[in-house]
């Protein structure tokens, strides 16, 4: 037998024997014989050592580029204790705490990760997540859409990736997504007013958006509430170290991707969604929450709560379908938040930020960069050029990074728009090479 | 089990404490505009590094995991977590790649993308898989997206309700919902009150319309038993120009014995931490690995992984693809996890998954069925249900004796699912579990079912030994104290 297996032959054929059959197969004789014996065509077990050597080969496949590249990824450190303490059993292999006395250890970050969202966006309430940042907005989507409001209003400086997530959801279900126009790198506020009307169900906007710009959001929720038309703000949750909440510009549903809090880019996955709403809106979130109670001594104790809105209980009715989410991620970001603590994320957020102001002013001094829009960003800058993007990304690469995002790669009318990020990973030295390296080209 | 250890982080802060060290930027301070910032900074804990670890690593105390003990929660398939697949999956070389890499930096990735990608649809029978979807039921939300997608292309907008089973996990009917269907239920066959989860051909015929897109089925179903009439419902649905949808939460027990693919089934979800060892996580990340016979492969979700010559390449959304589903490439750490799974396995050893999960299951079923009802008398595949205890003077509950194993380091099964049965315990002990642990849960089965009749009491009390005791959950819910600040207002 394997070694992941502990069945001797004596061990087998007693329990034959309990059971009252003479052979394996009789456990299997109700399946068709027309199903049964096709030879698959599977590589043999692999013995550990041989395991092994085949892993080096194939991580010797990969080059990972030192990142000048956001765009829903972005590098920041991930501290050693937040792998070592995931990686606890307790923790790791726990499945869905539906015996909440013996899952108060998974019960109980999921409190703490609720607590911490619900400090960074200032919403009332957070669920237990969602499984990235695109379907966490989609999610918020199907909450905000009524019988009769199935128009979404998107702003076009939305990522990309997060608008096709939103269309691939939406069709099925007959939701009409009408684009914001966009209008010098921020979403245009007179054409919302415009197409704000009766149908609306709600506005979705990204901030910083897709070029890294601070979407300024003043008077918008008044607008939309005037029309009783929800406010869905997908924001960067690391950014709320410094940035105006979505709760102080008037959000009702605040979403987003957990990854810029420590979480490795692991080649986009796994991340968490966020997702937090108000707390007139609380019975309408999908996904779990957890609550606090007691136990019949007394004891504070943390329990999954309102599930009347989930599929187990509700089926067809549910909020969602959403079962197992990215738990283990929610503790990920719990231990970074804990770890980085009040100061920690703001020293991180502000050494990302002045070191992406440094790469931006330096670039916007060669000759082959400026600045199109003028605007307010974070760590996250968008600059035109008269360079060839392929090219640029080619020589940055051969000197091991992973230049700016070719904007072009979306659309093609803006294929002389680069986009780099910049985190506390990232030096001095790193940003004057490639300072350098542009210079010269 | 660990003592009561409550504190929540927070209630560790003290002013001034740090747990981080970042390096001294020698670039200089760039302002901030005062017009977009916050007013109020966000309360998180201050605690140094050693704080953290000392409360996470008691927080983790208060939890059961399967490196502990037995853990036979039904359809959740709580197999042995192998420790090389979490150390190959550790490496920089993959943990620290940009998902925008250019594709000749990411080969090695790739090709497990795409290998995995061959090993699932080769092992269940169909043409090709996306592993974009992040858990099982995002896995059938994608799976109706492109049912959806395939009738639309023929011009068929009529196709409004997908079919269900009444046995059938929660997920499927709100998975059918949200991707905009209406669901219609399917009857198990019944004599009496005892029903065996499987399809009543004679009402699947009589709800088989043109306005059927589909229907969704486990196979073996949520009792364990497998639809031996699953070639004749195949051929039903195909006939009334519905697909059929494979919720592969139980395809353990089949693995290497039967394929989802042959028995006419179009598309597939299977849950690597389910069935290929991935971690549970405690809810999650999972992944939910989406499966498609070749006639529905243009509808699978970008970005999709190819291979053309000896490079593996990303393509964006194809003409006819039902879009994207996630932002980039779905879990992909997770498969690392499973793809290592499937290269320890091997061929070689993928049918002994089968026979000894269904083994096990029913090993422990005949030897407790003296004390535990059973509605079903077949052979099971790797789960079954009981329905309740079997002599019961005191009524006691399936809850009063899932808290009562607690008391025993052992986590109960599912219970109260599925609705077939009122009192139900489903029960799936995974093939890594050996007869030595089978006997002792059964003998703990075997004691809770006599102290049910002796001592009833305990039962209701019980866990006694648990760092929390039973919980008030209504009030959790008229109250709902969902963060740190909601406990200070009280």
């Amino acid at each position: 037998m394997h070694k992941y297996l502990p069945h001797t032959e004596k061990d087998i054929e007693k329990m034959l024997e309990r059971i009252g059959v003479s052979s394996m197969d009789d456990l299997f004789a109700e399946i068709p014989d027309a199903l049964k014996g096709v030879d698959l065509d599977l590589p043999e077990s692999l013995s550990e050592i041989e395991l092994r050597e085949h892993f080096e080969r194939l991580a010797s496949q990969n080059e990972p580029l030192v990142p000048f590249m956001g765009a829903g990824a972005y590098d920041h450190y991930t501290p050693s204790v937040i792998p070592y303490l995931l990686e606890r059993q307790e923790f790791m292999t726990a499945y869905t705490p539906y015996q909440p006395e013996v899952s108060q250890g998974t019960l109980q970050y999921i409190f703490e990760y609720q607590t911490m969202i619900t400090e960074l966006t200032g919403m009332d309430v957070s669920n237990a997540s969602m499984y990235d940042g695109a379907t966490a907005t989609a999610e918020a989507m199907f909450m905000a859409v009524k019988k009769k409001r199935k128009k979404v209003l998107v702003a076009a400086t939305i990522n990309p990736n997060v608008l096709n997530v939103l269309r691939t959801y939406a069709h099925p279900r007959g939701i009409e997504i009408v684009l914001v126009d966009e209008a010098d790198g921020v979403f245009d506020k007179d054409d919302l007013a415009e197409k704000l009307d009766e149908d609306t169900a709600a506005f979705i906007v990204q901030t910083p958006n897709v070029y890294g710009i601070i979407e300024s959001l003043e008077g918008v929720a008044d607008k939309l509430q005037d029309n009783k038309s929800l406010f869905i703000i997908n924001q960067d949750p690391s950014t709320l170290a410094y940035l105006k909440t979505p709760a102080e510009w008037g959000a009702d549903i605040a979403v987003g991707d957990c990854q810029t809090l420590g979480v490795p880019l692991s080649y986009g996955g796994p991340y968490i969604g966020y997702m937090a709403t108000t707390g007139k809106l609380m019975r309408q979130m999908p996904g779990r929450i957890c609550g606090v109670t007691e136990d019949v001594e007394g004891k504070r104790a943390y329990v999954l709560t309102l599930q009347a809105r989930e599929q187990h209980i509700r089926r067809e009715k549910a909020k969602s379908n959403i079962c197992s989410n990215q738990s283990l991620m929610a503790l990920h970001v719990t231990i970074y938040l804990s770890l980085m603590g009040k100061k920690g994320l703001k020293e991180v957020q502000k050494t990302s930020y002045n070191h992406a102001h440094y790469l931006k002013s330096m670039l916007e001094k060669l000759p082959s960069f400026e600045d199109p829009f003028e605007k307010p960003f974070f760590k996250e800058f968008t600059l035109k050029t008269t360079l060839d993007p392929d090219r640029i990304n080619q020589v940055l690469r051969e000197k091991g990074y992973l230049g700016p995002l070719a904007q072009g790669r979306f659309a093609e009318e803006k294929k002389d728009l680069v986009t780099f990020a910049v985190t506390e990973k990232r030096t001095k030295e790193q940003m004057d090479e490639v300072i350098r390296i542009l210079g010269a080209m | 089990m660990a003592k009561y250890y409550g504190d929540l982080i927070f209630e560790k802060s003290v002013e001034g404490r740090k747990g981080y060290s970042l390096p001294v930027s020698p670039v200089k301070d760039y302002d901030m505009d005062e017009n977009l910032l916050r007013e109020e900074e966000a309360d998180l804990p201050e605690v140094s590094e050693f704080d953290v670890v000392r409360h996470y690593t008691n927080v983790s105390f208060k939890n059961h995991g399967i490196e502990k003990g037995f853990y036979p929660l039904g359809s959740c398939t709580m197999k042995y977590n192998p420790k090389i697949n979490l150390e190959v999956s550790k490496d920089p070389r993959f943990t620290s790649l940009h998902p925008y890499q250019p594709v000749e930096t990411v080969q090695g990735i790739l090709q497990i993308y795409y290998e995995t990608q061959k090993m699932l649809a080769e092992i269940s029978g169909l043409d090709t898989y996306s592993l974009n979807p992040y858990a099982g039921a995002h896995g059938e939300h994608v799976g109706l997206m492109i049912i959806r997608a395939y009738h639309e292309a023929k011009g068929d907008f009529k196709r409004t309700k997908i079919i269900v089973p009444d046995s059938a996990h929660g997920t499927n009917p709100a998975s059918a919902a949200v991707a905009g269907f209406d669901v219609v239920e399917v009857k198990s066959n019944c004599e009496g009150d005892h029903c065996d989860g499987t399809v009543d051909i004679d009402h699947l015929k009589k709800v088989l319309d043109d306005e059927v897109a589909g229907i969704m089925l486990t196979n073996p179903n949520t009792v364990g038993m497998f639809e031996k009439d699953i070639l004749e419902m195949a051929k039903l649905v195909h006939d009334a120009g519905g697909l059929l949808y494979y919720d592969g939460a139980n395809l353990n027990p089949i693995l290497g014995v039967a394929r989802p693919g042959d028995m006419g089934f179009d598309i597939t979800h299977i849950n690597l931490h389910k069935t290929f060892s991935t971690p549970h996580g405690g809810g999650g990340p999972g992944s939910g690995p989406v499966g498609v016979t070749k006639e529905l492969k243009p509808f699978l979700p970008a970005p999709v992984v190819r291979k053309a010559g000896d490079l593996y390449l990303v393509d964006g959304i194809g003409k006819d693809s039902i879009g994207q589903v996630s932002h980039f490439l779905g879990n992909i750490n997770v498969v690392i996890k499973a793809y290592s799974y499937l290269r320890t396995i091997g061929k070689d050893n993928l049918r002994d998954i089968a026979k000894l999960s269904t083994l096990n299951a029913n090993y422990v079923k005949e030897s407790l069925k003296s004390h535990y009802k059973l509605p079903v008398q077949e052979i099971c595949k790797h789960e079954f249900v009981f329905d309740g205890l079997k002599d019961n003077p005191h009524g006691l509950r399936a809850l009063d004796v899932a808290k009562r194993l607690l008391d025993f380091d052992m986590h109960p099964p599912t219970v109260y699912f599925p609705l077939l049965y009122r009192e139900a315990m489903m029960i799936e002990p995974p093939e890594n579990e050996s007869k030595q642990t089978l006997d002792a849960f059964i003998d703990i089965m075997k004691k809770i079912a006599e102290e049910a009749k002796e001592d009833p009491e305990t039962l209701k009390k019980a866990p006694l030994t648990t760092p929390v005791r039973r919980l008030d959950e209504a009030q959790a819910a008229r109250n709902p104290r969902v963060k740190f600040k909601d406990l200070l207002e009280d």
